[in-house]
């Protein structure tokens, strides 16, 4: 009886994390570009990874390894400290690259599917025709 | 108060947790590395307010279980807009005015705001936010605000 | 129940691998990666459970700090094009 519950709590929680991983990764192929795909990413790292690693922990919860739940505790806990960083890393690192937000307006001024240009305030800095950033010196 | 006996104690909760044995040798060799850890990291000077933040423990925990809520409206709001058949997005750069007075706070704030999908802080210049969201309510929206107030309030009065 | 988990995040790594593959930016490569660095963090631990053997959380652990200074540093290679510790200062980080 208690085993049936536990059971039905833990498909449900897989399948959410399942759901919301799948459309965050749905997100991250369907969305204009870096910016708007970070936030899909966001979701992928917060609860995608967060219900799964739940549904986990209750299984081991009730499966009487408490150590394991603590450990998964532990990797999610790892993984929420360094998802923010790691995003805004990119962010930054993207701003200061030159890649220019794509914006509604840009995008409706023809600036191209991808839509890098127009729209933000320096458009000018975006050096790189397609917006490919070489990876290390060109020399 | 003297933050190293804190941290000793956290590095061998830690130890014991990760390793589950208690033989007495393992148990020495445990002493032995968070004993070196504190040491290293008291020598440092990096052991203070900010590194090791236990005076925020209580007040965390209200927090984290309602950002762990706000995050999960947000998730579906963010899902919404990808699963709808035509993604309608509208991404905007905004500025505004953080209100938390130390380094800290704006830590906990910007990561808040990063860690809630939807809402990305892309730089911090003393306590101007700039933050990229995917669609413009979800910055204009009261939201940010309560987090704001929430996380001035998780920062308290000290100093 | 876990397979199913693990099929689900196997589609996810498939989805964010095609952005690494098309992204136009190398930013978008990079998050790509970093995304499919959470995504083994957590098809670890379901693998954990399927095979019976949870002792696999430890390398999901390990594995969730070297994703995030991984991505790190390919940050910092690209912006600096190397990684010498005297770089940032020589640029300037505005």
């Amino acid at each position: 009886m208690m085993g049936d519950i536990v059971n039905a709590v833990v498909w449900v929680l897989l399948i959410a994390g399942g759901f919301f991983m799948v459309t965050g990764s749905v997100g991250m192929v369907r969305l204009p570009d870096v910016f708007t795909r970070m936030h899909a990413a966001g979701m992928v790292d917060t609860m995608g990874a967060g219900l799964t690693l739940a549904g986990l922990c209750v299984y081991s919860l009730h499966d009487g390894t408490g150590l394991v739940a603590v450990r998964l505790v532990l990797v999610l806990a790892f993984l929420w400290f360094t998802s923010p960083i790691a995003t805004h890393a990119v962010a930054k690192a993207a701003l200061s690259g030159g890649t220019t937000p794509y914006t509604v307006r840009g995008a409706q001024a023809g600036a191209g599917k991808d839509a890098r240009g127009g729209g933000a305030p320096d458009a000018a800095r975006q050096a790189p025709a397609d917006g490919e950033r070489g990876v290390g010196d060109p020399s | 108060m003297n933050r190293a006996p804190w941290l000793w104690a956290i590095l061998f909760a830690l130890w014991l947790v990760l390793s589950w044995h208690f033989t007495p040798l393992f148990l020495f060799f445990g002493v032995v590395t968070c004993s070196i850890a504190v040491l290293v990291v008291t020598r440092m000077g990096i052991l203070d307010r900010e590194s090791l933040p236990l005076h925020l423990a209580w007040r965390a925990a209200t927090y984290v279980p309602w950002l762990v809520w706000e995050i999960f409206k947000s998730n579906v709001r963010v899902a919404r807009i990808i699963l709808s058949p035509r993604i309608r997005v509208d991404p905007s750069i905004v500025h505004f005015r953080a209100s938390q007075r130390t380094d800290l706070g704006r830590f906990i704030y910007a990561n808040s705001i990063t860690l809630t999908p939807g809402t990305v802080t892309t730089g911090i210049v003393g306590d101007d936010f700039e933050v990229h969201a995917i669609v413009q309510e979800e910055i204009d929206g009261s939201e940010e605000n309560i987090m704001n107030r929430r996380v001035a309030q998780l920062e308290g009065e000290a100093e | 129940m876990f397979a199913v988990s693990a099929a689900a995040v196997l589609v996810c790594m498939v989805l964010a691998m095609l952005r690494a593959v098309l992204g136009p930016t190398a930013y978008d490569r990079v998050l790509a990666l970093n995304n499919i660095g959470t995504k083994t963090v957590v098809l670890i631990a379901v693998l954990g459970f399927v095979n019976g053997r949870p002792d696999f959380l430890d390398l999901a652990l390990a594995y969730a700090l070297i994703n995030f200074i991984g991505t790190i540093a390919v940050l910092k290679y690209i912006e600096y094009g190397d990684l010498g510790v005297s770089a940032p200062r020589e640029t300037g980080t505005e």
